[in-house]
């Protein structure tokens, strides 16, 4: 035992916490991890699909630059995710996992739509415009606020809360639907796209979209870094304890962060309906409030590098679905290609968080 | 920072390697535009395929699987051809059909009964282009030269299998397996709509013109393809006393339940013999090959498409699957030539007002149905004449949405 003992043990390599990075040393590390995630990405295709991966790039680019049209869709698929980021952005900085923001977009759909199918025809067009901008923000702030105050006043836990409220949305719509009678009680629950009460165009369908979400980034810039709530909510953040002895009303902080993140979730439901789809189904949200979540979360809870991932999200699943088009390859495709460009983006925040160090051989002198 | 440089070096080695790769790998994908000065391709027509998912769903593999047998046929080259998939039934739909007219598509299809209103709207746009779309409702009242509906006479199809599925009733009912009144038939929906609605009764009303006593219960899951759902209605079915089983939706969730439990499956879309040996015994289904070769041609040679088409078993659209013979009773293959050659004859009709009744009385010529699309849902068409339901007869997708006698709707 005792000369077991004398041998000192340590394992090949252990993991150690970083304290600090420059910027731009994180930077290189998350280019470096696209690189490789590309790499993998081409050897995977190589495999599976015996295609030449230089093709195969060239059909991601095409699918995401391909025609002006396209591009122009890419920025405004870009400014629908990037406003649903923007918006549970606070509430992540305060540490409270709002995981609800789908179901908070689909309210926004909800009520954009219906607004305009009752009032439509009975009032002029920017008014009609203008209340149900209002419905939708009303409607996400309300879908937000409910499980804030059951959250500051109950201490409920938030998360399950928020995910639940999702479900109740989607049921909500389908509801909706069948008694309003919006499609055949009998039909596909297919709603046929709105005529009237949609955004104006300028120049195209999608600059008007583009235009408000850059306002939103803009926004929320400046509230976060230089207003005395957005350093409320960084304290919340940091520690309650903390903002109670400095005297932050916890619970105000809570319902007024949820109430602005449930609105601008309202934001992007009506830009969904009134903007791109003129329709509300359950999927109109397509997913978009739990890619926000990481979208905000890859970018630091910073809105100007979401401008960077949400770019990055909505180019690859662009781009993979037009792979999938030109070789003929089916949907999984795609999303396996999706999949590894992702676990390579999350996997470089560990590099960025953490250090390997190997273990020292008597020569390596540091 | 020495770090930093080796990565960047590994990075770039991973890189030349992959690259090296390529060189090997110089398969002749297809280029943009290679289509244009290739010599099979004496006219230049593209045609673009929007489908609401990939062959994983039997739907969409039934339309796929047509598209390129036409395309061989044909010998149109994959340039000419275009198909997207997993396009869901919104504002994507007309994106997609826009993409595919700015790729130099001049014929645009799509598959799903939601893809209708945003095709509609971008064929208000390309009047040059020419729009089918399959399922759909809205051709023959749109008043739009270039958009049109097809479907197929399918309850044709579904009655033989029905005829198959009552012939394996009696066959259990002759081996003493159960009695003639518990000859009960489990049907799992996707939707309560027509489409679904005039599948079942047409199976069910074959079912019963050879073995009387036979009911059915229908379980619907609220979803074209969700096979959890599919499986758990099967077995619901199954757990109240079905003897078969057969559905409407797109998984392979009901027949495998079938397979698993040991209960005969009349499968759709196409045959489930590989994965069901045991319990399949036929699947009737629609070729779309018949109407993609017309459509085709029709815009290659410059003339019209049908506003509102529906083919049938004359013409090759309505298909019945392989019987398994080790599954099905003796006798059912003659059985089901004998109504085919009928319906061929036009002496035979489904929906024959004497086979049925409602609430315990038989269809009267008054019988109205919904067959010109509006924003009420009102029945305004009568259908009942010469003692049957005309069904697909004044659009080709189905309307026949009445709850008859003998068939119990569980939810």
């Amino acid at each position: 035992m005792s000369n077991i003992a004398t041998k000192k043990h340590e394992p090949l390599f252990h993991i150690v916490k970083r304290n600090a990075i420059p910027w731009w040393k994180a930077w290189i590390v998350r280019a470096i991890s696209i690189l490789l995630a590309v790499v993998v990405c081409s050897f995977v295709t190589i495999l599976l699909t015996k295609q030449n991966p230089v093709l195969v790039w060239g059909a991601m680019f095409k699918g995401a630059f391909g025609t002006e049209r396209i591009v122009w869709r890419l920025f405004r698929d870009i400014s629908l995710l990037l406003c649903v980021s923007l918006a549970v952005t606070p509430a992540f900085k305060m540490r409270f996992w709002n995981c609800g923001a789908e179901g908070q977009v689909l309210m926004g759909c909800l009520a954009t739509f219906a607004t305009v199918r009752f009032l439509g025809g009975t009032v002029s067009e920017p008014l009609l415009l203008v209340i149900s901008l209002a419905a939708a923000l009303i409607a996400g702030a309300v879908w937000g606020l409910i499980p804030a105050v059951f959250y500051a006043f109950f201490k409920t836990n938030e998360t399950l809360f928020t995910l639940m409220m999702n479900y109740v949305a989607k049921g909500l719509i389908t509801l909706s639907i069948i008694y309003f009678q919006w499609e055949n009680t009998f039909g596909s629950q297919i709603v046929s796209p709105l005529r009237i009460g949609r955004l104006p165009k300028v120049y195209n369908d999608h600059l008007v979209i583009i235009l408000t979400v850059a306002l939103i980034t803009l926004f929320m810039y400046i509230y976060l870094n230089y207003t005395k709530q957005g350093y409320e909510i960084s304290v919340v953040g940091e520690s309650e304890n903390t903002a109670n002895y400095i005297g932050i009303n916890v619970k105000n902080v809570v319902i007024r962060t949820m109430l602005i993140s449930g609105a601008i979730c309202g934001l992007a439901g009506f830009l969904l309906v009134s903007g791109k789809d003129g329709t509300v189904s359950p999927d109109t949200a397509d997913g978009r409030g739990f890619t926000a979540i990481m979208v905000s979360w890859l970018a630091k809870f910073n809105p100007i590098y979401m401008i960077i991932t949400s770019f990055l999200l909505v180019f690859f699943q662009f781009g993979s679905k037009e792979i999938t088009r030109s070789f003929r390859l089916n949907d999984d495709f795609s999303e396996i290609l999706t999949g590894i460009v992702i676990f390579f983006i999350i996997g470089s925040e560990f590099f960025i968080n953490y250090q390997i160090k190997m273990r020292k051989l008597t020569k390596e002198g540091k | 920072m020495k770090k930093f440089l080796s990565l960047l070096l590994v990075a770039a080695l991973a890189l030349t390697l992959t690259f090296s790769f390529v060189a090997c790998s110089n398969e002749t994908a297809n280029g943009d535009e290679a289509g244009e000065n290739n010599a099979e391709a004496t006219n230049d027509i593209k045609v673009g395929f929007i489908f609401l998912h990939d062959e994983n769903s039997t739907y969409d593999k039934n339309f796929i699987d047509a598209a390129v047998a036409v395309q061989n046929k044909l010998g149109l080259t994959n340039d000419q051809v275009i198909m997207v998939t997993g396009i869901p039934e919104g504002s994507e739909c007309y994106d997609a059909a826009i993409d595919l007219i700015d790729q130099g598509c001049t014929l645009i299809f799509a598959d799903s009964f939601g893809h209708e209103p945003f095709l509609l709207d971008a064929a208000r746009e390309n009047p040059d282009v020419q729009f089918c779309h399959a399922t759909g409702t809205m051709a023959h009242t749109a008043g739009l030269a270039n958009f049109h509906n097809a479907f197929a006479s399918i309850y044709e199809g579904r009655f033989l299998a029905g005829i198959a599925a009552g012939m394996k009733l009696n066959e259990m009912i002759a081996n003493g397996d159960f009695t003639a009144e518990e000859a009960l038939i489990g049907y799992v929906g996707a939707h309560p709509y027509a489409e679904v609605k005039s599948g079942y009764t047409s199976f069910f009303l074959g079912a019963r013109s050879v073995c009387p006593t036979a009911t059915m219960e229908v379980q619907f899951t609220g979803s074209w393809y969700d096979e959890a759902l599919e499986r758990e209605a099967a077995n619901v079915l199954i757990g109240r006393g079905a003897k078969l089983v057969s559905q409407h939706a797109d998984s392979m969730g009901a027949p495998s339940a079938c397979e698993e439990a040991g209960i005969p499956n009349v499968s759709y879309n196409g045959t489930t013999i590989e994965a069901c040996p045991n319990t399949y015994i036929i699947s009737s289904r629609i070729d779309w090959a018949p109407y993609f070769e017309l459509m085709i041609t029709a815009v290659q040679n410059g003339t019209e498409i049908p506003t509102d088409w529906c083919g049938g078993i004359k013409e090759g659209s309505v298909k019945l699957t392989d019987l398994n013979t080790a599954v099905a009773a003796a006798g059912t293959q003659e059985a089901i030539d004998a109504a085919k050659a009928q319906f061929e004859e036009g002496t035979l009709k489904v929906f024959a007002t004497d086979t049925f009744t409602v609430g315990g009385v038989a269809l009267d010529e008054e019988t109205l149905a919904d067959v010109d699309t509006d924003d009420t849902w009102t029945a305004e068409t009568k259908v009942v004449s010469e003692g049957y339901y005309h069904e697909s007869e004044f659009r080709s997708a189905p309307y026949f949405d009445i709850n008859i006698d003998g068939i119990t709707l569980l939810n």
